[in-house]
């Protein structure tokens, strides 16, 4: 039994940030030991919760040891502990990234928002709660507002407010959302609703499906999902390298929201809701691997383009995620892993090229930058990735989303997946050609740039942990079979709560 | 060594050459060819098995769940390619060495070169068709940095970027075929798909997954109408075009075509669609290069054409004709990838590859000359050479497959096949030597003509005696693709009977004639219109880009307005859609009747939101109406008994509307007008929409019970025995759902640091520092800046303020009040002494840092949940106890309250930093910062120079 560690991923980087806050604000150097520190223990504790969470399965924390579904409760499960073990890695590379390049000091209070925007999504990932889940997007998105505007400037802070003033429409939703879950059934616990909605009297169905429809447009706005895309481009695109980079895994939130709730207490075969979600989520979810890819073919600027690349990769896994099988669950989570760092490697490689060449237009060709051979390297190897091209995990992924898709829509599924891929490939290797090729066709040179190997490693270990995700494929999508089974078959799950014990 | 073995080696030595670069451009070749000659020896050793009929099999799990396995098989169908792939690549590493000049990067060229070796070997050796598709786009992916090679050329761009593309998209298309082809055999193993032939062809997706799965082979083996990528992958240094585009990657198609012989031929379907693409690439390649002057894309052409006739051959369907096509893989590839290395020669010596710039270099160039004889005359089928013995028995396999035209146009085929060879060597070599070459050609050093020597020798060998050199080569391959054991039979004479023997004849002769007219026809040729693949290609793909750019932008125009209604309407019609679409009862409540008093409120709440719609643009009015709103709120929670959010909400109000006071002062007074009548019409459409549904949603809500027992009823009955309160709301808060509170202190102490982290960028060196520096003032100041009045009364008002504050924390937990209220009320108190005496007197006043107060909250209150771990409990557990210490009665202590310090500390720091950020922006705009309790303005400006 996992006992306390559960809720430390969310009070390690509380108390880590507001210490930071307390102590160590005008020392950034101190801030960067304790910071790193602290995300190398999230890491540790997260990869301990993976383990717990495979041995003994799903597990409960009753926070103020009240019972549920009266007081708020964690969740622990494979699928929580993958997510926040996740989280952990990407951090850890990331902030490395930060601190090798200097991003952190190019503003105040980089590393207190860091570990409170690890506290806002670790506890989304590890609530119970529908109304905590409120709360933690409330803790992200105030966070990451912070680090979108890191080090300031005019687009940026335009970006910045065109990000909050959208997100906070979903919030206002998500309340309105909560409202309506919570005057229909009077409870507010995931298992608590998991139980009772299947016994709903037929008079507050549509009610239930107002609220549930609500729920999925939160998440889709947190996912990126297309018609509720609209913060991403400008917000990716603007926000400092390592902040996009890490803002990978926030549109995840988005998808991991969608998978738990609509899992466990939506499922496909609740009669008050039946395949609702189903049809909404595929339409939305193909349109995003239009705008997305053709995103990626449009794209001026590197950046933008990083941004659309995650675009179309929410729509690929919201393909998956939509179908509601195991099968395709299993799938999905598989290519979530992957496009979390393939995206996070993608933004920092973009950042390695406009931090040297000055911008990240690709419509103009620029002499040769410092590092020249290795960035493009490691451009090529985060564009195969983000293409989904062999041989990296992005591939694999795909292969396992194409698979599970059946039925009526396979045609059109397939057909969408594999345009958005070459659609995908021909932006890539057009903005590649401008950028690396063209390069050495240019007149004059650009000024040099210091080396900062620290940036380098960092996305060498993201490129490693996808290839890790190629290797050991076998082992990891037959953990996530197992994931997605109980995924689908919350009995455990909903035991764990021990639901009107006194 | 095993299969997975040998196509694991030029992966791994794809390492060696960028590191041995640094030890010089020997050592880096060398050990390139050491890694391919050790692939090719533990190619070689396997023989004598395949040749037996074994199959030699690799197995290693990858990804079962998905049936992707990395499973290897080497059979004579593999040994083949194979041994094509690494002798061909063991002579291109020689002649690369040689051929490349000292400016261009080596090391990355022979890394890209065993990348693309490695991938082609996974083709042909895998066992598992999801493993292949894997290699597959790999060798697209390698041959993709091979062609764009030299980078600073615009063509190699271009021709990589178009390469991509093309075998890109088939790639795709392959994926699908394979996917629908494992489904129906249930197994992506080669093996048992090669079981299921009856299964595959009787399925209904049997013609999706054909045309899918040759939609890869056409692109990837440059078939009509795919064929226009591979001249332009020309730009390539010639190794690459020799290797790539001769002998290996443009065989993978034909390759995947004969490893799916077994179960994909042999219908009508394959017969008429991969026959007729045979055919008509054969001709038509051979006629587009019979035009061409450079040499390489002449070359590039007649190798579409043969690919065209090995195309064609396996579209028999026939285990006869697979054999021949067998025989002229291995043919093509020996005579052709020689004359390309000699066109690289040719165009190294001369600098110029432009067959009308040269001429008469026999004699100049003397073993080059004899090199591309040989390979020439094979290409053109001139007996006892190799290309005449596969020639003319593909020509009585066409001239056996009915209908009659495919022996015609196989004739016309080689027919011009014979004019563009003899063409090349004539305009090339023959005639008299000219004085104009670019650079004064003159035969290489062995190192680059030994490779294409070797290549003719080969070609001189299976020419004269082919059943002793290349015989059980076809036999074995032709076996393992037909499935049953094969014997070739290859002779140069078949009788008088053979109409191949005077087809063969026809065409020698036609193609005599036709080199007699090529400077007519020549002139001709020029003169039509003909469509340029290129101009076409750009046409699709610069639209696309274009298209791609506009729509994106056009959808992303950067304005919030459009970004919000978009989501505003998208979330109202789904939301109602899903409303329609369920059962609905109405709620069963009876309705309140309406009090007078309820409904002054309700009209004034109504009149300020319209209000402030109506007056938007003077932003300080809009200000106050907002108050007023919130005003109003906060009245009806107190008339609807609910005093805490009452309490809550009219302290919010005040330090909100405070706060926005100042941050008004910096901008303009007004909102510019900038929203046109549609969209005025539009906004207001939706917000009555929007308004109506939400109403609508509250009022569904309101009118009905809860359909189970709430867990209100919970929270109630135990508020005061479990959570030892009996402000069921502050026990709810603290308590119950105290979690939800340490999440939402966190924001407010982040919003705060937010603040102060933004007012650090505007006090930043930039445009937005500038303004402020540049503003000023658009109102009056008032002359008495800090009123004596004010100071006094704030001053006398102060410890009443934090008495208040005090005696709201401490109740709290019974009666309304709190941590949150009492956090606000001290914040207020504090603000009053700031605007009393403004911000110099009172910072220096000020002994706690803000940022420390917002650390300090929400370290308290993580403490008080963490110390509940130490008593055994899960984080933030309560306790409480009753405790009498004389002179004071019995009261209560709860470690809620310590919570709700933190949460008290974490709202007064939150507030005061928001505040003392607005004052640093208000000191970087030129106001003068006090020092004394109170002052006038007029006296300072006075007193100013």
């Amino acid at each position: 039994m996992m006992g306390h560690w559960i809720i430390v991923p969310v009070v390690l980087p509380a108390v880590m940030g507001a210490f930071t806050v307390l102590v160590l604000r005008n020392n950034l150097g101190l801030s960067r030991v304790f910071s790193t520190a602290a995300t190398v223990m999230l890491l540790a504790v997260a990869l301990a919760l993976l383990v717990g969470a495979t041995r003994n399965g799903p597990e409960i924390y009753f926070l103020g040891n009240w019972p549920a579904p009266f007081g708020i409760v964690l969740g622990l499960d494979r699928l929580s502990a993958l997510m926040v073990a996740l989280t952990a890695f990407l951090a850890l590379v990331v902030q490395l990234y930060a601190i090798g390049t200097g991003w952190d000091g190019r503003g105040r209070h980089f590393h207190a928002l860091w570990q409170f925007q690890l506290m806002g999504v670790c506890g989304a990932f590890l609530t119970a709660d529908a109304f905590n889940l409120f709360v933690f997007f409330e803790v992200l998105l105030i966070a990451s507002y912070g680090l979108m505007i890191h080090a300031g400037g005019r687009d940026r802070l335009k970006a910045g407010v065109q990000y909050v003033a959208y997100n906070l429409v979903g919030s206002t939703l998500f309340l309105f959302a909560l409202a309506t879950i919570y005057s229909v059934t009077g409870t507010l616990n995931m298992a608590d609703l998991a139980v009772k909605l299947p016994q709903l009297p037929a008079g507050d169905f549509a009610l239930i499906r107002v609220a549930g429809v609500m729920l999925l447009m939160v998440f889709a706005i947190k996912g990126a999902l297309v018609p509720l895309h609209f913060w991403l481009p400008a917000t990716y695109a603007q926000a400092p390298g390592p902040v996009s980079a890490l803002f990978a895994v926030m549109t995840k939130v988005g998808a991991y929201a969608v998978i738990r709730c609509f899992t466990l207490f939506f499922p496909a075969d609740l009669p008050a809701t039946g395949a609702l979600f189903a049809d909404l989520l595929l339409p939305a979810a193909l349109l995003s691997l239009a705008v997305g890819s053709l995103g990626v073919l449009g794209a001026k600027d590197l950046p933008r383009l990083a941004a659309f690349g995650a675009i179309t990769s929410m729509g690929t896994l919201f393909v998956a995620v939509a179908q509601f099988t195991p099968q395709a669950t299993a799938a999905a989570l598989y290519y979530a892993i992957h496009s979390t760092l393939a995206a996070g490697a993608l933004f920092l490689v973009a950042d390695l090229v406009v931090a040297r060449r000055g911008t990240g237009n690709l419509l103009r060709a620029l002499p040769v930058m410092p590092q020249h051979g290795l960035i493009a390297a490691l451009f090529m190897a985060t564009a195969i990735a983000v293409a989904g091209m062999p041989p990296l995990s992005g591939f694999l992924g795909k292969l396992l989303v194409l698979d599970a898709t059946r039925g009526a829509s396979m045609v059109l599924i397939w057909s969408a997946i594999l345009l958005s891929s070459l659609i995908t490939i021909l932006g890539m290797a057009r903005a590649g050609s401008t950028l690396f090729w063209k390069a050495h066709a240019a007149e004059g040179s650009l000024p040099p740039h210091p080396a900062q190997p620290l940036a380098f490693v960092a996305v060498f270990a993201l490129l490693a942990g996808l290839g890790t995700l190629t290797l050991a494929a076998g082992p990891v999508t037959g953990w996530l079979a197992e994931t997605a089974r109980q995924l689908h078959d919350p009995a455990a799950f909903i035991a764990a709560n021990k639901l009107g014990a006194p | 060594m095993s299969p997975a073995l040998i196509a694991a080696l030029p992966f791994l030595g794809a390492l060696l050459p960028g590191l041995l670069i640094r030890a010089g451009r020997n050592a880096c070749a060398t050990v390139t060819g050491f890694v391919t000659l050790l692939a090719l020896i533990g190619l070689g050793l396997h023989i004598p098995a395949v040749l037996r009929g074994e199959v030699i099999r690799t197995q290693i799990d990858w990804l079962p769940a998905l049936g992707l396995n990395a499973n290897f098989m080497l059979d004579g169908l593999g040994l083949l390619f194979a041994g094509l792939i690494l002798g061909i690549g063991l002579l291109i590493i020689l002649y690369a060495r040689f051929y490349l000049s000292p400016r261009d990067p080596m090391g990355q060229f022979y890394t890209y070169l065993m990348l693309f070796q490695g991938a082609m070997l996974g083709i042909v050796l895998s066992d598992n068709i999801l493993l292949l598709l894997v290699f597959w786009e790999l060798t697209s992916l390698s041959s993709f940095l091979l062609i764009g090679y030299w980078k600073h050329l615009p063509e190699g761009r271009q021709g990589a970027r178009m390469a991509l593309a093309v075998t890109g998209a088939g790639g795709l298309a392959m994926i699908a075929g394979m996917l629908i082809l494992g489904q129906i055999a249930g197994s992506y193993d080669l093996s048992d798909i090669l079981q299921a032939r009856d299964a595959i062809q009787a399925s209904d997706w049997y013609l999706p997954a054909l045309i899918l799965i040759l939609l890869g082979a056409f692109t990837k083996s440059a078939q009509f109408p795919f064929h226009f990528w591979l001249p332009h992958a020309m730009a390539a240094p010639t190794p690459v075009s020799a290797y790539l585009h001769s002998a290996t990657m443009v065989k993978a198609g034909i390759f995947l075509m004969a490893r799916l012989w077994p179960v994909l031929a042999g219908t009508p379907e394959w017969f008429w669609i991969v026959t007729s693409a045979g055919l008509i690439t054969m001709v038509l390649g051979a006629v587009i290069g019979l035009f061409k002057d450079d040499l390489k894309a002449l070359l590039a052409f007649s190798t579409v054409s043969h690919l065209g006739l090995i195309t064609m051959l396996l579209g028999f369907g026939t285990k006869a004709a697979a054999m021949v096509a067998m025989f002229h893989i291995l043919n093509h590839a020996t005579f052709k990838a020689a004359l390309f290395m000699v066109a690289g020669i040719v165009d190294h010596e001369a600098h110029t590859r432009d067959i009308k710039r040269l001429g008469g270099l026999r004699r100049l160039m003397p073993v080059t000359f004899t090199i591309a004889t040989l390979a020439g005359l094979s290409m053109a089928g001139i007996p006892p050479l190799n290309g005449f013995l596969s020639k003319e028995m593909m020509l009585e396999q066409a001239a056996h497959t009915p209908p009659g035209l495919i022996g015609l146009l196989a004739t016309l085929g080689a027919l011009v096949s014979v004019a563009y060879s003899f063409r090349l060597i004539a305009h090339t070599f023959l005639g008299p030597q000219r004085t104009d070459y670019p650079h004064k050609p003159h035969d290489p050093g062995f190192g680059l003509w030994a490779a294409p020597a070797l290549l003719a020798g080969l070609v001189v060998a299976i020419g004269l005696m082919p059943m002793t050199v290349a015989g059980w080569l076809v036999d074995a391959a032709a076996g393992a693709v037909t499935g049953t054991a094969a014997h070739a039979h290859i002779a140069h004479w078949h009788g008088l009977a053979n109409p191949a023997l005077w087809m063969s004849l026809a065409a020698i002769g036609g193609g005599l004639v036709l080199l007699g007219l090529h400077p007519t026809l020549d002139r001709l040729w020029t003169a039509l219109p003909r469509p340029e693949a290129k101009r076409i290609f750009d046409g699709l793909m610069e639209p696309l880009a274009a298209l791609s750019r506009h729509l994106t932008a056009a959808l992303h125009p950067g304005m919030l307005s459009r970004y919000l209604w978009i989501a505003t309407a998208t979330i109202i019609i789904v939301s109602y859609y899903a409303f329609r679409s369920g059962s609905h009862l109405p709620g069963a409540r009876a309705l309140t009747e309406v009090e007078p008093i309820a409904a002054i409120g309700w009209l004034l709440l109504m009149a300020a939101s319209v209000a402030v719609v109506l007056c938007h643009h003077q932003r300080l009015l809009t200000l106050i109406l907002i108050a007023v709103v919130g005003l109003m709120v906060s009245v009806g929670f107190a008339y609807l008994s609910a005093p805490d959010l009452a309490l809550t909400q009219i302290s919010v109000e005040v330090v909100t509307v405070i706060l926005l006071l100042l941050a008004l002062n910096f901008l303009p007074k007004t909102t510019p007008r900038e929203s046109s009548v549609p969209r005025k019409v539009r906004d207001l459409g939706l917000a009555a929409l929007g308004g109506l549904a939400v109403g609508g949603l509250i009022y569904a809500l309101m009118t009905r019970d809860f359909a189970f027992p709430s867990i209100a009823d919970y929270h109630l009955a135990n508020s005061k025995t479990l959570g030892g309160g009996t402000n069921v709301v502050n026990v709810i808060l603290v308590d119950f759902r105290g979690y939800d509170t340490f999440g939402e202190i966190t924001v407010l102490g982040i919003a705060a640091l937010l603040i102060f982290a933004l007012t650090e960028s505007l006090l930043s060196p930039g445009a937005a520092n500038d303004r402020l520096r540049g503003w000023v003032s658009d109102t009056p100041d008032a002359g008495d800046r800090h009123p004596l009045m004010m100071v006094v009364a704030t001053r006398m008002m102060l410890p009443i303020a934090l008495m208040v504050g005090i005696y709201i924390f401490l109740r709290g937990h019974n009666v309304p009040g709190g941590g949150f209220i009492a956090g606000l009320v001290v914040a207020i108190a504090l603000v009053m002494q700031y605007m009393a005496s403004g911000f110099g007197w009172t910072a220096a006043r000020q002994r706690i840092d803000y940022h420390g107060l917002i650390g300090a909250g929400v370290l308290v209150a993580a403490a008080t949940g963490i110390g509940s771990w130490f008593a055994g409990r899960p984080f933030m557990t309560s306790n409480y106890g009753y405790f009498e210490i004389w002179p004071l009665e019995e009261f209560e202590l709860a470690t809620a309250a310590l919570f709700d310090l933190g949460v008290f500390l974490t709202v007064l720091g939150a507030v005061m930093l928001a505040l003392s950020s607005l004052t640093r922006l208000a000191v970087r705009a030129g106001q003068t910062v006090n020092t004394e309790a109170f002052d006038m303005q007029s006296e300072l400006e006075a007193e100013e120079p």
